[in-house]
């Protein structure tokens, strides 16, 4: 069994009074991929968000690799490890491939010239289109650039926030095996998703969120299986 | 089109003689071509402010107006501190020199970046305040900050300390090698800093918050960090105007003084250093200089032509500034920098456009 890199507990965000999240716990074992599924508006990218200091949470803990990250800023929480792809892609479109990398690596002093390598050796595409404003790649080029930009970083945990969004079926399927890939290579995986199907899919562990609460958790396969899951999120019908 | 990198060194290197060249002739005929050294000179200096507009507005992506109200913070600095000790009772002549002032006076270069201090003193007390807000706020509260240092300047209170409405006068005298030099060397520091892992952090604010926020980069901080530099630039590009005008008065960082340099940095492309540098000189030239010709009464076979009078010009000039703006939307330069290739694709391309332009009228149109 391997230790746990990410423990939420009792974490709640609110939005002006109305909680979005409402109090949930959760954990992230080293080197696994754990996806959060849900409806819109369900607190999935709230909760990430939170993790990542863009958002104050309202109460609760996270604790990362056995830091306390609610005080943190998002720079400070970068620098320990953790490093968001956010919804929509949200490239820097009039700047080149490369810039965008090399902001990825921003908190980082040290040279970049072996992780450019890496993230080239990963996304081919993206060596091919280097010099190229990011605004001009295609959606998933842009989804691979913004998986690279958050892996320049560093992180010991990715957490992507809905990585399918407007794409392809078969670029989809690109995405979620680049997702198994940087796995492979030890990166721990926090996964939101509304295509509950391939996210369960790829999963070690999921969780399943409704209106601010976990309201199911098991195997990715466990979930897959299960009755309520197929009906709400799968579009398969219940079993009489 | 790739250039070998000795040709391109050998081209910037002959590129920088020549200039040098022109500013050694241009010195020693000081009087046959006043108007040239007045322009060149002129020019560099709104191309530093326009360089450090563009860092702000162009590259970080933050609307401000404020551009004259810290130009006036050095240009009064700079005046202040630099009007030789015995001429200062005769230019303060009305109320006389504040006691603790009266006595300072600091060498040129000193004086100068105490200008910029100046400057980025006021910009990090206000830029807390002033930059949570965003682009037209941001411009509305930056234009109203301008407008109350010029409003105080010019305010009888201060009378000691900047002559109010007379004006400062008697500043000392530089030479057209130490105004373009310094110009220069404001430039290239701005041009580093861009280049740098904090103009890459700018740059991706520009793009987008959420992203730069979410890659660890402090949106505030950046923000603050690119506010103060560029107004501390605007500082010293008004310390250089007071070195270069000799004389200064408050009416001259009206309102309009930052819609000149928005001008320069639109036409010369918002995020482009050498496209601000190049408009600079071209507006400040076409706008005192080559078009000086229609203020002067014109006749064409003993006709007088009626348009042909003062002021004028302003009106050519202006019709020019909409046919630039029309055919290049995003400035002369874009967001792209100088380069010899591009130069040498412009010449080469200049034959293909010119008979593109006859045989398809649409390609205007575009």
């Amino acid at each position: 069994m391997s230790k746990n890199l990410l423990e939420i507990k009792d974490l709640s965000v609110s939005y002006g009074g109305i909680r979005a999240v409402k109090g949930i716990s959760f954990e992230v074992p080293e080197g696994e991929v754990v996806t959060l599924i849900g409806a819109n508006g369900a607190g999935k990218s709230s909760t990430l968000r939170s993790i990542a200091g863009l958002e104050k949470p309202a109460g609760g803990s996270i604790l990362f690799d056995g830091k306390e990250l609610v005080q943190m800023g998002t720079e400070q929480i970068v620098t320990t490890g953790i490093t968001l792809v956010p919804e929509g892609r949200r490239v820097f479109p009039n700047l080149s491939v490369l810039e965008n990398l090399k902001i990825g690596a921003y908190q980082r002093k040290d040279s970049l010239d072996q992780d450019i390598a890496w993230i080239y050796g990963l996304f081919p595409r993206l060596e091919e289109r280097s010099w190229q404003m990011a605004g001009t790649l295609s959606g998933g080029e842009q989804q691979m650039l913004a998986i690279g930009r958050a892996l320049m970083s560093k992180p010991k945990l990715i957490m992507m926030d809905e990585p399918s969004l407007g794409l392809a079926p078969i670029v989809v399927q690109g995405v979620f095996d680049i997702i198994k890939e940087i796995n492979k290579q030890g990166v721990t995986i926090l996964l939101v998703e509304q295509n509950a199907n391939m996210a369960l899919k790829a999963a070690h562990r999921a969780y399943v969120m409704e209106t601010g609460k976990i309201t199911l958790s098991g195997t990715g396969k466990e979930l897959a299986e299960n009755e309520e899951v197929k009906a709400a999120y799968l579009g398969k019908a219940k079993n009489k | 089109m790739n250039m070998k990198k000795t040709t391109k060194t050998i081209c910037t290197l002959i590129a920088a003689a020549a200039f040098i060249v022109l500013l050694v002739f241009l010195e020693s005929n000081k009087n046959k071509y006043g108007m040239a050294v007045t322009v060149l000179q002129k020019g560099f200096i709104l191309a530093v402010v326009a360089v450090s507009m563009n860092l702000l507005n162009g590259f970080t992506g933050l609307f401000s107006l404020g551009q004259a109200g810290f130009m006036a913070l050095g240009a009064y600095t700079y005046a202040i501190f630099t009007i030789p000790v015995e001429s200062r009772a005769s230019v303060y002549y009305i109320s006389g020199m504040n006691p603790v002032l009266a006595g300072i006076e600091l060498p040129m270069l000193v004086a100068l970046v105490a200008a910029g201090l100046m400057a980025a003193a006021f910009a990090a007390v206000i830029g807390f305040p002033v930059l949570r807000l965003k682009s037209d706020y941001l411009a509305i509260a930056t234009l109203g900050f301008s407008e109350i240092i010029r409003a105080l300047i010019a305010s009888p209170q201060m009378d000691t300390i900047t002559n109010g409405s007379y004006g400062l006068k008697s500043i000392p005298a530089a030479s057209i090698y130490v105004v373009v030099g310094l110009c220069i060397i404001c430039i290239a520091i701005m041009a580093l800093l861009i280049n740098s892992s904090f103009g890459r952090a700018f740059k991706a604010i520009r793009e987008d918050e959420i992203a730069a926020e979410a890659m660890g980069i402090n949106l505030l901080k950046h923000k603050e960090l690119a506010f103060v530099i560029s107004s501390f630039f605007a500082g010293i590009g008004g310390g250089l105007l007071a070195m270069f005008m000799r004389s200064i008065d408050s009416s001259t960082f009206k309102i309009a003084m930052t819609y000149d340099i928005l001008l320069i940095v639109v036409i010369g492309g918002m995020g482009s250093i050498t496209g601000s540098v190049l408009s600079a000189l071209l507006v400040t030239a076409s706008k005192e200089w080559w078009l000086r010709f229609f203020d002067e009464p014109l006749t064409i076979a003993g006709v007088n032509i009626p348009l042909f009078r003062n002021g004028f010009r302003m009106v050519i000039f202006s019709i020019l500034l909409m046919v630039v703006v029309l055919f290049y939307r995003r400035g002369i330069m874009g967001t792209s920098e100088f380069s010899w290739e591009g130069l040498t694709g412009l010449i080469k391309s200049i034959p293909s456009r010119v008979t593109s332009l006859f045989h398809k009228k649409e390609g205007a149109a575009r």
